[in-house]
């Protein structure tokens, strides 16, 4: 019998996972895909917002400021990339200088810190490729960004590390309310526990109902982006939003804290909870406003596009209470979920000490992570003192990103640890560079076939059917 | 201190290094990331290599094995699965490897023959999902011929170049069936003997001037839709045609590999992606030389030898303090000739010139002027950006020059 189950491993679930490991209570992930980190948190704006977008009052306004906030000491605890860049919103007209100067008030009352109201002049010192068009500009100088899968692996590495259970591929069917909690099943086996937070993004509505609580729905909504070899990672150095207006906040341009450039998301409402297909007219949509932004994008330097499901709630806000006794709804978590996700977990934890979780201090809590980058950001010296104690850091794999065979079975041996290429590629980088694993694949699909000591035809690029090798050389195929 | 570094031991790294010890260099080492010389040649097992340089048909092991041995007779030093991450410009390469770490070498002379990457599919911006199944046609060759893994069984390939048609063929020995290969330009970018061989040989349609417009299948790619494209390369509504198959193979184009030589500070050609360099195939960074796949892309070995071999001897040169009388000459093209190798001409001595067309041309002249001025002329009936073409210029037709324009005019 578990004290907590936390359904989903996106970065909700596991900043919830890594406040309650602190504490004496035995706590299990459930995460339907084959990996940590496997939906909207892998692909978003990869943003911590200053805070001054949402409403006041809501609980998105108070969590986005509060989070933001805590955001650069869990990111230090947990070795986790962070890089307060700042953020400009920009404006090229009198009706946007109107929306800046409501969005610079609505910041002040949120409570954020150090915004002001810029010139042309003032916006092309910092911003030297920004479109000439752009008159002024809302700076909010406690922006930052994040890497949003690190941050979660990290999370859910380290409640690991301090107790905590993951079932991967756990995709949950039904919960039955018991005598002392709930039991909750998927199709293949069941886990007890005597509390539930429902971390579930797209999916949220429907674990709530498997609850009972029927009082909101989740649209997916799909956000497209295009990201760009590291080359172009210096064209800004801030994070560049629009204007927002009734169609949405627009398409971004932002540094990467990995090096690339960033541009996107769309924002398209659809049915299809699983559907992350781009299209071309978000292509082009993304490639024109984008342009309008700042000069000379190099979108023949692209490495890659893909899609994210932002998990939009009926009610506009939120959606974080307890509908039902030791049942805690983390739903409807869009942006700014990915930055408010440290003080959302404080929250929940709250929530479920309402609910009648009894909180004693775990004795040898860690709170430290080893950094996944540690490594790549270390001085020849280091690195070779590496190298002596183990030969394998100094062969490398991926070419593009320069990541060693070292660190790849490193990664393949720390919680959570990754099982297939898509995993691998998010804990080391290896496949992230401009060839896009062309080179270094089939050299990480042996290492995994090794390490998880199964045939190569078994490796998988993200789980599921997703077979990366579908036979050997020289045997009969079917036709 | 070192004379002389070669970055890279594939065809272009070896033959560079044959070249400069059989000029007198005797502190030669090649560093290559690979477990084995050989490069890419490794996994092209099929035949074809050496036609024009050894009058022979060798497979890719057999070419490189030729070199190889020759390496290993001269005594030539290699150091194996090393990776340059660094070369400065005053060429202090740093690399790193399994035995020694992080290691720097100080070189007289650098040469550098990195070869290319394949394009990846995430230059596309292809629509649909992200499933597996979806390899560039050389990640398909290397899985298929050195580790003896299958890629698929159903296979559209995309982008008709050499490395595309190479691996129709393979798969479909293999037992696949490789249902179209599918060309966005109104003509193949691969070799025409390859053609012939690898796909009219084995009746695999070739689908000039289409696209693959969408990606289906979550997990697995389950099929993909293409569609006839027009003049500007755009996807013409109505044409759209689903084809049911497992694995996208893309041959979508190769990319010169030459983020170390950005980092020495090396000037590169647009057209090219790789550096601009004089006919001793000097780059900007005195010292500094390229060959082979990294400094253009070729479509025949042969020639990335002999390219090697001028970057061999031209470093050795250049290590023996060899001086020549100095003339500075800038070769310009019109468009319909894309590039030339060499961009720069600094010695009045005869030169190959290499270059490549933008478009499929017939009955056309190569023009080269000097001013108003005719100084060779040349008449060919066919030229195709698949295929390289070269002409030799007299050392002295090129007095008093100080640019040469490369046109195609009617002949």
């Amino acid at each position: 019998m578990y004290d907590v189950a936390i359904i989903g491993a996106g970065v909700v679930g596991g900043m919830v996972a890594r406040t309650l490991s602190a504490y004496n209570l035995k706590i299990c992930i459930l995460e339907k895909e084959n990996d940590v980190a496997s939906g909207a948190t892998k692909a978003n704006s990869a943003i911590v917002h200053a805070g001054f977008d949402a409403k006041e009052g809501t609980l998105k306004a108070k969590l986005n400021v509060e989070g933001s906030k805590m955001m650069e000491k869990v990111t230090k605890e947990l070795g986790v990339k962070y890089k307060k860049n700042g953020s400009l919103v920009i404006g090229f007209n009198e009706e946007d200088k109107l929306a800046i100067e409501e969005l610079l008030e609505r910041g002040k009352i949120n409570g954020v810190e150090g915004l002001r109201i810029i010139e042309k002049e003032e916006i092309k010192k910092l911003e030297p490729n920004i479109s000439d068009n752009v008159t002024v500009a809302l700076y909010a100088p406690t922006g930052a960004i994040v890497c949003p899968y690190e941050l979660c692996i990290a999370a859910v590495g380290n409640a690991m590390d301090n107790g905590a259970d993951l079932k991967l591929n756990f995709e949950v069917s039904s919960i039955e309310k018991e005598d002392e909690g709930y039991k909750i099943c998927s199709e293949k086996e069941s886990i007890k526990a005597k509390f539930v937070v429902n971390a579930a993004g797209v999916f949220s509505d429907e674990i709530a109902k498997m609850a009972g609580d029927s009082s909101f729905t989740i649209t997916p909504r799909r956000g497209q982006y295009i990201l760009l070899d590291k080359e172009c990672g210096n064209l800004v150095s801030h994070t560049i939003f629009r204007t927002p207006s009734k169609m949405g906040k627009g398409i971004l341009v932002s540094p990467t804290v990995d090096g690339n450039l960033l541009t996107g998301p769309t924002s398209v409402d659809i049915e299809d909870k699983e559907d992350v297909s781009c299209t071309p007219e978000c292509f082009e949509k993304i490639i024109k406003e984008a342009n309008e932004n700042v000069d000379g994008i190099p979108y023949n330097k692209t490495i890659t596009s893909f899609c994210g499901l932002r998990a939009t709630g009926s009610t506009g806000d939120f959606i974080i209470n307890s509908p039902t006794h030791r049942f805690i709804n983390v739903a409807a978590i869009e942006s700014p979920g990915l930055t408010a996700s440290p003080a959302i977990a404080e929250m929940v934890k709250e929530l479920l000490v309402n609910e009648g979780v009894k909180l004693t201090e775990k004795e040898n809590y860690n709170p430290f992570r080893k950094a996944m980058h540690a490594f790549r950001e270390a001085t020849i010296e280091e690195k070779n003192e590496v190298i002596k104690k183990d030969k394998s850091f100094g062969r490398i794999i991926c070419r593009c990103e320069g990541v060693s065979e070292g660190e790849i079975l490193e990664a393949i041996r720390t919680n959570p640890k990754p099982t297939d290429l898509d995993g691998v590629k998010r804990r080391t980088r290896a496949q992230m560079g401009r060839c896009q694993g062309g080179f270094c694949s089939p050299y990480i699909i042996s290492l995994l076939a090794k390490e998880l000591n199964i045939p190569c035809e078994d490796v998988t690029k993200f789980g599921k059917g997703s077979k990366l090798i579908t036979g050997r050389t020289g045997e009969e195929i079917e036709r | 201190m070192t004379d002389l570094v070669i970055i890279g031991g594939g065809p272009a790294g070896m033959s560079a290094a044959i070249a400069a010890r059989k000029k007198g260099i005797k502190d030669i080492i090649i560093l290559e990331r690979d477990s084995s010389l050989g490069g890419i040649l490794q996994q092209c097992i099929h035949n074809g290599f050496g036609l024009h340089k050894f009058s022979e048909e060798m497979t890719g092991p057999e070419y490189a094995w030729r070199y190889e041995k020759e390496v290993k007779e001269l005594g030539i030093e290699y150091k194996l699965n090393t990776m340059v991450i660094d070369i400065s410009e005053d060429r202090v390469v740093t690399a790193t490897n399994s035995e020694d770490g992080i290691f720097q070498i100080q070189a007289r002379a650098v040469i550098l023959a990195m070869g290319c990457r394949e394009r990846a599919k995430g230059a596309l911006n292809i629509s649909g999902t992200r499933p597996s199944g979806i390899y560039s046609a050389g990640t398909a060759q290397k899985l298929v011929n050195m580790e003896g893994y299958m890629p698929g069984k159903k296979v559209v390939v995309l982008g008709s170049g050499d490395i595309g048609l190479i691996m129709a063929r393979r798969m479909t020995l293999e037992g696949a069936e490789v249902k179209a290969v599918c060309e966005l330009m109104p003509y193949s970018g691969g070799l025409a003997r390859n053609i012939e061989q690898c796909l009219n040989d084995f009746s695999i349609p070739l689908k000039l001037s289409h696209t693959v417009v969408k990606i289906h299948g979550e997990n697995r790619v389950e099929g993909i839709t293409i569609a006839r494209v027009d003049e500007r390369r755009k996807p013409i509504k109505g044409t759209e045609e689903y084809i049911e198959c497992d694995t996208l193979l893309l041959s979508v184009g190769l990319i010169p590999e030459n983020e170390l030589s950005k980092s020495a500070g090396i000037t590169l050609d647009a057209s090219t992606n790789g550096a601009i360099v004089d006919q001793d195939r000097q780059t900007n960074c005195e010292g500094i030389f390229a060959c082979g796949n990294v400094l253009h892309v070729h479509d025949l070995v042969d020639f990335v030898s002999d390219e090697a071999e001028i970057a061999g001897i031209s470093a050795a040169d250049y290590i023996n303090n060899v001086c020549e009388e100095k003339i500075n000459i800038n070769v310009k093209t019109d468009g319909k000739i894309r590039y030339t190798i060499p961009q720069v001409i600094t010695k009045k001595k005869d030169v190959t010139v290499y270059f490549r067309v933008s478009d499929v041309f017939r009955n056309k002249k190569i023009c080269v002027y000097d001013g108003k001025r005719l100084v060779f002329s040349k008449k060919k009936a066919k030229l195709a950006p698949g295929e390289m073409e070269s002409i030799k210029l007299m050392g002295d037709m090129l007095d008093n020059s100080t640019e040469l324009m490369f046109k195609l005019e009617e002949a």
